[in-house]
């Protein structure tokens, strides 16, 4: 089947099998082996990218299912050469050791933080529930969203000073 | 890799249209929602489909809402969505507390509640939920709607009573005053499918709270799941319990009875007698939440 999936803001136009996992087109059809592909069974979560703006386990999603929307994979998130606050975060907490889970952690942290600016640290770990990290590193990654959430907190004060002092 | 055998791929963009697509299909169709049983089956060859009829699409079953006297919640709304209603948790805690247990957070974005009750995993948690409210699956074919209270739905094992060429596209629970209701699961790690899990919804009369006592049950319902009750319903020990006080002798007695109507098959979850165990155990702890939010004293 002929497929036309937008990504990362691209649309993407390819001849897919039916049967292809969202998770195969990425990596194998486009390239983007940024999203991981962990245990084939939605368990490990290393392969969470979003289908219109939700996080979802991309091995069980067909390839099929996305034509016509929208995914947003790791390679998404920063903003040119500017790194996401989340991705800023995992990079000033350690927030990976092998990096394996960290495409999938990253994706679901940035979801949170879009829905939930100031999640407390019970709500990251919630959020994060459905992925592994095979260095049981959660401490770190929990840290690294609380201080992608604090960043962007100093950003939004910073921003209302800015314009009460242009007012 | 794990990748599903060879089907077609059809895509629905409405009810009537997902139904011409079966009818065409036959036997050999099966709709995909959420897709978080049926694809992990396809891929492991436990399910075969020869074609798949995607009703992602179909946000017209994609809703929550108060319809005259009942709740109605659409087949294709997402395990988050029920999650997160305030309208659900005001009328039927139980709903939140299950779905707060079922699977994890992305895969709740994903799973529909329509397609929980269609897959019918003999330990699936929304299933008892909605035996234990005693709601009505809403079911659509080409010649018109059906409705099946979902202590009916289930006739085995992955099986029910959706015909091919139907489909489900709603289920709706009565509002009654008076009522708590509450779930408990015991699963061997976060995320998993139950141990063994028991759901309850009560309606009292009487002084209840600060102002009286137990109060007396008016009605009860009791959903039990994964531990072989058929239909997912405990429907002895409701017997005991109606027109009997809310107390914790009561509750204790429905619960045995529970327990030992069920028929929990020995696994690597547990065996049989902790299974069996547990379904009391947790009867009696679902009936007493949900006496407590009844009687206004937890949330």
């Amino acid at each position: 089947m002929r497929i036309t999936v937008n990504v990362n803001g691209v649309d993407h136009e390819r001849e897919v099998s039916n049967r292809t996992l969202l998770v195969h087109f990425l990596r194998d059809d486009l390239g983007l082996t940024g999203t991981h592909w962990g245990c084939d069974t939605s368990n490990c979560g290393v392969c969470t990218v979003w289908l219109d703006e939700v996080p979802v386990k991309s091995c069980t999603v067909l390839a099929v299912m996305a034509d016509g929307h929208r995914v947003r994979t790791v390679e998404g998130l920063a903003n040119g050469a500017e790194l996401d606050p989340v991705q800023q975060g995992f990079v000033a907490c350690h927030g990976l050791q092998c990096g394996f889970c960290t495409p999938g952690m990253m994706m679901t942290g940035r979801a949170l933080l879009n829905e939930n600016p100031d999640p407390s640290e019970a709500e990251i770990r919630e959020a994060i529930s459905g992925q592994l990290c095979r260095c049981t590193g959660y401490e770190n990654i929990v840290r690294s969203i609380r201080w992608a959430a604090q960043f962007e907190a100093a950003a939004r004060a910073t921003t209302n000073e800015t314009a009460e002092v242009a007012q | 890799m794990q990748v599903p055998a060879h089907f077609e791929y059809e895509r629905a963009t409405s009810v009537e249209h997902a139904l011409d697509l079966m009818g065409r299909w036959g036997d050999g169709a099966r709709l995909v929602a959420g897709g978080h049983s049926l694809l992990p089956m396809m891929k492991l060859r436990l399910a075969r489909p020869e074609a798949l009829i995607d009703i992602n699409d179909l946000t017209e079953l994609d809703y929550i809402l108060v319809d005259g006297e009942e709740l109605a919640i659409g087949a294709m709304t997402r395990h988050r969505d029920l999650l997160r209603s305030a309208l659900v948790a005001e009328h039927y805690p139980i709903f939140r507390d299950a779905e707060r247990v079922i699977a994890d957070p992305i895969v709740r974005n994903r799973g529909t509640v329509g397609g929980s009750l269609c897959q019918a995993d003999p330990s699936e948690d929304l299933s008892a939920a909605f035996a234990a409210v005693d709601a009505t699956a809403v079911i659509r074919g080409t010649g018109g709607t059906r409705t099946v209270p979902v202590r009916e739905f289930h006739t085995g094992p992955y099986e029910t009573v959706v015909a091919p060429a139907e489909m489900l596209v709603e289920i709706r629970v009565a509002l009654r005053p008076g009522g708590g209701s509450a779930y408990e699961k015991v699963e061997r790690r976060v995320g998993d499918w139950a141990v063994a899990a028991a759901g309850a919804a009560l309606w009292l009369d009487g002084d209840l709270g600060d102002s009286g006592g137990a109060g007396t049950v008016r009605d009860v319902g009791i959903g039990l799941t994964a531990v072989g009750a058929a239909h997912f319903h405990a429907s002895e020990a409701e017997d005991f319990l109606r027109g009997r006080p809310a107390t914790e002798e009561n509750f204790a007695g429905a619960a045995r009875i529970a327990g030992a109507n069920c028929e929990p098959s020995a696994d690597q979850r547990g065996p049989v007698d902790y299974k069996r165990h547990l379904a009391g155990e947790l009867t009696a702890r679902a009936l007493r939440r949900a006496a407590a939010r009844a009687r206004g004293s937890e949330a």
